[in-house]
């Protein structure tokens, strides 16, 4: 816990050579991922080279932004003091169809609502002209 | 590694009592003040520690080790930091022995510390940039609350598990921490109903079910097993150690219910040649109610899933059938920063040698030990016993 006594602006990505495919397409409202050439798995984050087979041969491909909820817990109590007036809300691990899993928040839906399980897809959201959060929503 | 089991012991161990703020001195003087206990508590001469296991702190990022045996005149010819979050403390013990077996030093200090301050500095953010300050910050997804509130949501949809079931963690350790004049809460009982009733932080874990920080530190000696058994306290052997770790953010980790403290736990067993039913208590990290619970299963105490069974049909507390935490875990006892982790160790330690005083389990001959840091990331797993 911390205290939420003084406001701070909202933590904002910085993205990396090797992460900026990522945010490019996100700021078109789209997402992608790495996918390894050599095993044919999905990568998220983006990496040098795959987790699954060692294999520095990832390349950027398109995903479906289809996933589900596969663990969340509602904030009732700001984790940033940015957060505070968004209290609750919900902090989600995601799985993609794809196979990888990423961190985001539920969006389009009361908090209360959010299931395991739960269906969903991306929805992004605008922070400036650079970046544009993925979050998710039921779907 | 070779099983390291009956090469050394814990023969001494140094403890600062828990403070809610140590605003008048820095980490470094808190580390030196457990440590020199420690020293002075194993019985061996100063002059004799010739090996150091220190943790990288506010004011020391580098240079660490050397930063402190300048402080303490310590000459050493063996040194390293671990960097094992609140695993680092049981980290170190097994480095420790290693280290001794292999003949790199014959009696090592180990230190862990943290100080607390009243004035929060404010979060800033990481400096550099991080897959956690780009993929997991802009998302609220940040300490360790949520995390942990993850694993805890994500087991009650696997498995069945009561509040309630929890809620009794956090009860047998505070009437832990009764027994114990050093712990933050002592004298403070609660009940499940209280739990319960105090406000849910990140569902599902309440506010009662979640570590409290301190101030503090926690500091041990390691040494030759032979020697161990001509100094003042009964010993502390290191019968086995496990360590596992692949992944750092949670969202990564390969199941947020069945967790690295799994291997380590099977390792520890293993190399200590010690059976699950002869461990007379368990020592295991609780930044919250739901680690202990998924910790007990991983440690093999039950079948994965049988966690809120396991805690109905057992009495947690130092008097009952299956003593887990007598210190009162760090959520009764208070958490110091990476030196929360070391106190299920230096409890462990004084169980063992019979000197936990109205909290002493009665006809303990082994303990398991576990630390964890991370959420759920970096696993130790110690058995520590009465006899080589």
């Amino acid at each position: 816990m911390t205290d939420t006594t003084r406001s701070a602006s909202r933590p904002v990505p910085r993205p990396t050579e090797l992460s900026q495919p990522f945010w490019d397409a996100a700021r078109r409202h789209e997402l992608v991922t790495q996918r390894c050439t050599s095993c044919g798995k999905h990568v998220f984050y983006p990496r040098l080279s795959c987790p699954h087979c060692g294999a520095r041969s990832l390349e950027w491909v398109p995903v479906s932004g289809n996933a589900t909820v596969y663990s969340y817990t509602v904030a009732r109590r700001a984790t940033h003091p940015a957060f505070a007036d968004r209290v609750p809300y919900v902090i989600a691990i995601v799985e993609l169809a794809e196979g990888p899993r990423m961190t985001t928040n539920i969006v389009g839906c009361a908090a209360d609502d959010v299931r395991i399980g739960m269906p969903v897809r991306a929805a992004f959201e605008d922070l400036d002209d650079e970046i544009a959060l993925v979050n998710f929503e039921p779907s | 590694m070779d099983s390291i089991r009956g090469k050394a012991a814990i023969a001494g161990v140094g403890e600062l009592k828990p403070e809610r703020y140590t605003d008048d001195a820095t980490t470094q003087e808190l580390v030196v003040d457990a440590g020199l206990q420690a020293v002075a508590d194993s019985g061996i001469p100063f002059e004799d520690i010739d090996g150091l296991l220190v943790h990288s702190m506010a004011g020391v990022t580098m240079f660490v080790p050397a930063t402190f045996a300048e402080l303490l005149g310590l000459r050493v010819r063996f040194a390293e930091v671990v960097d094992l979050g609140g695993a680092t403390g049981a980290g170190m013990a097994w480095r420790a022995a290693a280290a001794i077996a292999s003949g790199l030093c014959s009696s090592c200090l180990c230190l862990t510390g943290a100080r607390r301050s009243k004035k929060r500095s404010g979060w800033s953010g990481p400096p550099e940039r991080t897959a956690y300050s780009e993929f997991e910050v802009p998302y609220g997804a940040i300490g360790a609350n949520y995390g942990y509130a993850q694993i805890a949501m994500r087991y009650m949809h696997e498995y069945s598990l009561q509040p309630s079931q929890l809620a009794k963690i956090a009860v047998a350790q505070r009437d832990n921490a009764c027994a114990n004049p050093n712990a933050i809460f002592h004298g403070q009982p609660i009940t499940v109903d209280d739990v319960l009733n105090s406000p849910v932080i990140v569902d599902p874990l309440h506010m009662l079910e979640i570590v409290m920080p301190v101030g503090g530190a926690s500091a041990f000696v390691v040494t030759d097993a032979r020697r161990a058994a001509e100094l003042p306290n009964p010993p502390a052997h290191i019968l086995g150690a496990g360590e596992y770790l692949g992944h750092k953010t949670i969202t990564y980790a390969a199941s947020l219910t069945d967790t690295p403290a799994r291997p380590a736990a099977d390792r520890a067993f293993e190399t200590s040649g010690v059976k699950r039913e002869q461990i007379g208590l368990a020592s295991v990290y609780d930044c919250y109610t739901i680690t202990v619970l998924v910790t007990l299963e991983d440690a093999g105490f039950c079948a994965k899933g049988d966690g809120g069974r396991f805690v109905d049909e057992h009495d947690l507390r130092f008097n009952g059938d299956f003593p887990v935490n007598t210190h009162g875990g760090q959520l009764s006892y208070g958490q110091a920063g990476i030196s929360g982790g070391t106190t299920h160790l230096t409890e462990a330690v004084r169980q063992i040698q019979g000197r936990a005083g109205e909290r002493q389990v009665k006809d303990l001959d082994f303990a398991f030990v576990n630390g964890n840091g991370g959420i759920m990331s970096e696993q130790v797993a110690l058995v520590l016993g009465t006899n080589p």
